[in-house]
């Protein structure tokens, strides 16, 4: 027994010395996102992007602070809001430092509150908040707060992008505003409201929000939209919701084009496939195609380690590497306020993706260009490994750079 | 007027569609006293294993093969699970079948993953049938009518008209005689359940390109089929034949017309208020039909239930 007590001491300790000695001197960064459930394929993407990116950006180029490397940790929140919170907390008690995620911006919501009360009462372990693509307009307005940075352009901001190509089509008289049932397809049908009545005399003829996940057939929809004498659709739908309306469209004879927020990737692309061509138009950031060969051989590289992955978030790479830069500029992996105050108002300009990211510091918005492309075969990047992708045709250069915030920032 | 007869084009399409997986839902429980709860996972199933198959041959290889092979597993989860379950009762039975249902729901999606899987309709039907009101009515909408419909007189065919049936109907109210006579009873039971889940994959293949096929997909159809069988009446093929139909065109139109909280408000002498956006009851004044259209067939359920417990056309006690 005396023996056993020894053993298992011994092989205690040294797990625990093997285990500090392995991972003291790695930069964590918890990963929180659906990594099981419906929502699991756009996390395990988002997962190796992420991965991906902080090895061939951060760790192989030297690591930050002299050598010291960067790590992912992947925390499942199955898209639920408060396993997402208990995931933070794990984070937090794991000595972690930076949280990520992205999918859902009611999570985001969450995610920041918890952040910004734990800071306030932690001022040894704080954390910083890195929201890679959690778009909902009032993260960086009323709920704005110093320890949330988003990557990603807002609805706001990608809608200003959509209503510019859309004033330049002739051809769109009148529009349709269909969206799922929540918060973030409300604020896509406000924002198209404001920004088509701002730049355009198009009349919109319909505007509505339908269950979200609950419709089982779009073809009455469609129907409506027709009958309408709508010449295009805008939606911010998203996943089986988003592959069935535009089927649907198509089907029933609609042959004018859909501006929509989320129609590429996670199997959707590969859907689509022949039917989104001369639909399926898409805003976003990072410009993927045409492409340069320093990406070509990024995403070569990516598709090797990861199959079944795509680059769907270039931003990821944005977020990285400002981080890193962030960490090397305040001298420390661990002072959050002087990386914090590295990252706010920075500027910085990704090799990889040719552009140029400023982190807002009025609001910790990452003003960056914004595109918008094409669902077509004609790309030399595709998505979901069915030579069918997104082709940028408009770039907005540093979208909304000067757009109005209401965020009033109070700074440690 | 032309949308209308084009919404009712579509909603008989997509009625057919509901009777194809309640009329074996219907049967199952007519024959076996059991609702099959797993029913919309044999319905994910067929849609998923006719996708596989068309990848391999086409999609005309994977609309026979695919409802054949569900059958056939229909059959087996009958013969050595069901029935092993039967002589505990009728809990066990509904524990067992709703068990199943998960297992088969993870299952598809740990061999297929979690994303949508890309099962198209054939080419040789990808053209416009006929044109209506600026809406065009595509070759597979056709086809799938035209196959719900030959199910549906292929069914009756079999049920009225054939020994096959008469044995099926007569072991429906009195097993245990039409046993004495030297019938075997479980093979027809066996028989039944692999039908009834092979319809259910029979409609998943042909459902699978025109709604998708994705991992929700059974849960999605599931609950309103269960609807579909309770409203016509367990047990009564005609009733779930009628009431198929009526939820098909109940969901169709409902989607179709924008009618809205305010117009009937505002036909009751209310004024629309001017901000609405900030108004108490905003939620009442934006309230359109389409936003509760998925919800109306379960309105219709609680009615049934209350003033026709036994359902439209069912005679059984339950």
């Amino acid at each position: 027994m005396k023996l056993f007590k020894k053993i298992a001491s011994f092989v205690l300790a040294s797990g625990l010395f093997f285990s500090s000695s392995v991972f003291a001197d790695t930069v964590k960064i918890a990963f929180i996102d659906p990594l099981s459930g419906p929502f699991a394929t756009t996390g395990t993407i988002g997962l190796a992007e992420w991965k991906y990116a902080v090895e061939k950006l951060v760790n192989e180029k030297g690591g930050v602070l002299g050598g010291k490397k960067m790590e992912v940790v992947a925390l499942d929140n199955k898209m639920d809001g408060k396993e997402s919170l208990v995931q933070v907390q794990v984070a937090i008690d794991q000595g972690i430092r930076f949280i990520a995620q992205g999918n859902s911006s009611g999570i985001a919501n969450a995610i920041t509150d918890m952040v910004k009360k734990h800071n306030k009462r932690n001022p040894d372990k704080q954390v910083i908040f890195l929201n890679y693509s959690a778009v909902d307009p009032a993260l960086t307005n009323d709920k704005c707060q110093f320890w949330h940075f988003r990557f990603d352009a807002n609805a706001d901001i990608k809608m200003d992008v959509i209503t510019d190509v859309i004033a330049g089509e002739s051809g769109i008289k009148k529009m349709y505003l269909i969206g799922q049932d929540y918060s973030f397809g409300k604020a896509v049908a406000a924002a198209a409201e404001k920004y088509l009545a701002q730049k355009t005399s198009i009349e919109i003829v319909g505007n509505e929000l339908h269950p979200i996940g609950r419709v089982k057939d779009f073809t009455p929809y469609a129907r409506k939209i027709i009958a309408s004498g709508a010449n295009a659709v805008i939606t911010g739908n998203w996943g089986a919701d988003m592959v069935n309306l535009g089927r649907s469209l198509k089907e029933s004879g609609f042959d004018g084009p859909v501006y929509c927020y989320y129609c590429a990737t996670a199997g959707i692309t590969r859907t689509f496939g022949e039917t989104g061509k001369g639909m399926l138009n898409i805003v976003g950031e990072g410009k993927l195609n045409p492409m340069n060969p320093a990406l070509e051989a990024y995403n070569k590289g990516l598709k090797a380690k990861y199959p079944e992955a795509d680059m769907s978030q270039p931003r990821i790479t944005n977020a990285v590497q400002m981080v890193a830069k962030a960490i090397n500029e305040a001298g420390s992996a661990t002072d959050m306020k002087a990386i914090a105050y590295a990252l706010e108002g920075m500027e910085f300009e990704n090799e990889l993706l040719q552009t140029k990211v400023v982190m807002r510091t009025s609001d910790h918005q990452a003003i960056q260009d914004v595109h918008v492309g094409m669902h077509t075969d004609d790309v030399d990047i595709d998505f979901d490994n069915s030579g069918y992708g997104i082709k940028m045709y408009k770039t907005v250069k540093m979208a909304s750079m000067d757009s109005p915030t209401t965020c009033k920032m109070k700074r440690p | 007027m032309d949308l209308f007869i084009i919404n009712v084009i579509d909603g008989l399409i997509y009625g057919l569609l509901l009777f194809m997986l309640s009329s074996g839902l219907t049967l199952i429980f007519s024959m076996m006293g059991v609702l099959n709860l797993s029913h919309a996972a044999f319905y994910m199933l067929g849609a998923y294993l006719a996708y596989q198959i068309s990848v391999y041959t086409g999609f005309w290889v994977g609309l026979i093969v695919a409802p054949l092979l569900v059958t056939i597993l229909g059959a087996a989860v009958e013969r050595y699970g069901l029935r092993r379950v039967h002589q505990y009762g009728h809990v066990p039975e509904l524990i067992f079948t709703f068990g199943l249902f998960f297992v088969i729901e993870e299952l598809v999606q740990y061999i297929w993953g979690r994303s949508m899987v890309n099962y198209n309709s054939p080419e040789s039907l990808d053209f416009i049938a006929f044109n209506l009101a600026g809406g065009s009515i595509p070759a597979y909408k056709v086809f799938m009518l035209l196959v719900s419909v030959g199910i549906f007189l292929a069914l009756y065919y079999v049920l009225a008209r054939t020994r096959v049936g008469m044995i099926i109907q007569a072991a429906l109210s009195y097993p245990k005689t039409v046993e004495a006579l030297g019938h075997n009873v479980p093979l027809v039971f066996m028989g039944v359940f692999g039908v009834g889940t092979g319809l259910a994959g029979l409609a998943g293949v042909i459902a699978g390109p025109s709604l998708t096929t994705f991992p929700g997909m059974a849960f999605l159809l599931g609950s309103i089929v269960f609807v579909c069988v309770v409203v016509g009446g367990l047990g009564s093929l005609f009733g779930a034949f009628v009431a198929s139909l009526l939820i098909g065109w109940l969901q169709t139109f409902a989607a179709s017309y924008n009618i809205g909280a305010a117009d009937i408000l505002i036909a009751f002498g209310y004024e629309y208020p001017k901000d609405v956006y900030y108004h108490p009851w905003r939620d009442l004044w934006t309230l359109t039909l389409p936003q509760i259209g998925p919800i109306l067939p379960y309105i219709l359920l609680i009615l049934v239930l209350v003033f026709r417990p036994n359902g439209l056309f069912g005679k059984r006690e339950t």
